[in-house]
């Protein structure tokens, strides 16, 4: 008999399972071996707490009504639960706050895209450290990740939040022409980028300099080239993003960074420094994270913070590739 | 310029040459030439051979369907690729970079209706909704949506041209570069949606880590390109 199960949901058969709890095992480790302590917090929450993300990328996608007729939600992401958590529980604890987690989340997917309903991440969130040291320790413990995962050629993109939305306020780009160009931005089409700016009616000089900031990626000269672009907004981004640089050479935990003016995460609850994680054998991006540090406020509590997740089926997908890759390399060398 | 085994850590390059993914069809041939006119050498290419996978000094072309190049650049199984526009808009969710307008291919998606017919119009106005043939289902349902009207869509795979001279919907959403094709079949645009050029687009990861290359070809073709 075949019954079937919804698209975008699946079953881990023991193989795959030992691999994957091999895996898991690693990273929580790193985790705990940095301080943050294993958290979990239920799949199923009140929909009005989830939805304080704010923005329609980290709303639930799946809402039901319980016994009583409240409205109840599957988690999206582990971010706003544990803000939620942090809130509740260790409103007075001593900061900084160091937890941790391994969980499914639930998204909407697009049919036939082999998108996932429901998939695990695992990931961490520092509370009330706050600037360039708190980001630093954070890209830390993820590079250490990495190295457990055996990713040793995995990049880390940096970026910043708020350099666009910064960029046309300064432009004095409002209203629907502003969305336009967050939304060719977001999507990173370039051609369309140029005609919505052009729509928006600001010069020459200004296209070019939003133009030439979106493919503006690299090692620590692209600082200088920003600086070159110039503007109140570019300077200030540039300095925040050195600041990171910086602190990140100073842990010694730079080599694998790559700093990204073009970069932009679509969850809204981020601010300042964010990144993505990228492996040279797989297509896709295997993770992400950055600073929230207005967003605990929208739950009472006012303190900075930073984490990261990882797609941890796609950490998988990316080990098994760079397994084969050593595998050819090795037989190449004999 | 790849990064030795058994190195750790260090920016990581993707090792190999950059895959570029080339569009059969209406556009292979503007896209060979300008590839050539940037320093791409495509001779390999040219011919009648049937390979799919022609190696260059610095680049490995794969050629397929112009709607196949999205799939490819977005799984990473090419690195960079040249499609139509009107592609990238039917398929508007795959998360490729749109890097540069290309100038050539160019053509318009249109409305089209029978010459001299009142379908098109008589159905909105009787029926509330027009029945309109296509093999762009996404583009025309969002082109209607967007002016507020209602369709019956029909998808259909080859000639769109034969659905309203036999009955089957009111009008057609297509794609017309001379507009001959319509004329022959004693149709005419009714409506102009948005005019299409070839593009190239990257894959999201190959643009972040081997930025050098992708920047390098993207300058080159847009020098090529407004020659």
């Amino acid at each position: 008999m075949i019954h079937p199960i919804p698209p975008g949901t699946r079953d881990v058969l023991p193989d795959e399972m030992r691999e994957l709890r091999r895996l898991n095992r690693r990273l929580i480790e790193v985790f705990e071996g940095a301080g943050y302590g294993e958290v979990a917090t239920p799949a199923i929450e009140y929909d009005e707490v989830l939805s304080r993300g704010d923005r329609p990328s980290s709303a639930s996608a799946y809402r039901f009504f319980d016994e009583n007729g409240d409205l109840l939600a599957l988690r999206s992401d582990m971010t706003v639960p544990i803000a939620r958590l942090v809130t509740t529980r260790f409103a007075d604890a001593p900061l900084p706050l160091r937890l941790c987690y391994l969980a499914s989340a639930y998204r909407a997917v697009a049919p036939q895209r082999g998108e996932m309903r429901e998939f695990v991440q695992a990931g961490i969130e520092l509370i009330g450290a706050p600037g360039a040291e708190g980001t630093a320790e954070v890209i830390g413990v993820l590079e250490a990740a990495l190295d457990a995962a055996g990713l040793d050629r995995a990049v880390i993109g940096l970026g910043h939040a708020d350099l666009y939305r910064q960029l046309l306020a300064e432009f004095g780009v409002e209203g629907e022409a502003r969305e336009a160009v967050l939304g060719r931005l977001a999507t990173h089409d370039l051609v369309g980028l140029e005609a919505a700016l052009a729509e928006a009616g600001i010069g020459d000089p200004a296209i070019e300099a939003c133009v030439a900031l979106s493919q503006l990626r690299g090692g620590a000269e692209v600082l200088e080239r920003a600086r070159e672009i110039g503007g109140d907004t570019v300077q200030r981004t540039t300095a925040r993003l050195q600041a990171t640089y910086e602190a990140l050479v100073a842990a010694g935990t730079a080599d694998r960074v790559q700093i990204d003016f073009g970069l932009l995460r679509d969850l809204g609850y981020y601010s300042g420094t964010i990144f993505e994680i990228y492996d040279p054998a797989v297509g896709h991006v295997l993770g992400g994270g950055g600073r929230y540090d207005g967003f605990l406020a929208k739950f009472g509590l006012d303190l900075p913070a930073a984490g990261f997740s990882l797609y941890l089926e796609r950490v998988h997908v990316a080990q098994m590739e760079e397994e084969s890759r050593r595998r050819q390399r090795a037989a190449a060398d004999v | 310029m790849s990064s030795e085994p058994g190195v750790i850590g260090g920016p990581s390059h993707p090792e190999g040459p950059l895959t570029l993914a080339v569009p059969r069809g209406a556009l292979f041939g503007e896209t060979l030439d300008l590839l050539d006119a940037a320093g791409v050498d495509t001779a390999p290419a040219r011919g009648d051979s049937r390979s799919l996978i022609f190696h260059t000094d610095e680049m490995t072309l794969v050629t397929m369907r112009p709607s196949d190049v999205p799939t490819y650049v977005e799984a990473g199984a090419a690195d960079v690729g040249i499609t139509g526009k009107d592609v990238l808009l039917e398929q508007s969710d795959r998360v490729v970079y749109e890097l540069l307008d290309l100038g050539y291919g160019k053509c318009r998606m249109v409305l089209a209706g029978r010459r001299g017919d009142q379908r098109l119009g008589e159905s909105q106005r009787r029926l509330g909704m027009m029945r309109i043939a296509t093999k762009y289902p996404r583009i025309a349902e969002r082109y209607f949506e967007d002016t507020g009207r209602q369709i019956e869509l029909i998808e259909v795979k080859g000639s769109v041209e034969l659905a309203p001279l036999i009955g089957l919907g009111d009008g057609i959403v297509d794609l017309v570069a001379t507009g001959r094709t319509l004329a022959e079949n004693d149709l005419e645009v009714r409506e102009e949606i948005v005019d299409c050029t070839a593009r190239l687009v990257a894959n999201r990861v190959a643009h972040k880590l081997r930025a050098a290359e992708v920047d390098d070809l993207t300058a080159r073709l847009r020098v090529a390109s407004r020659a």
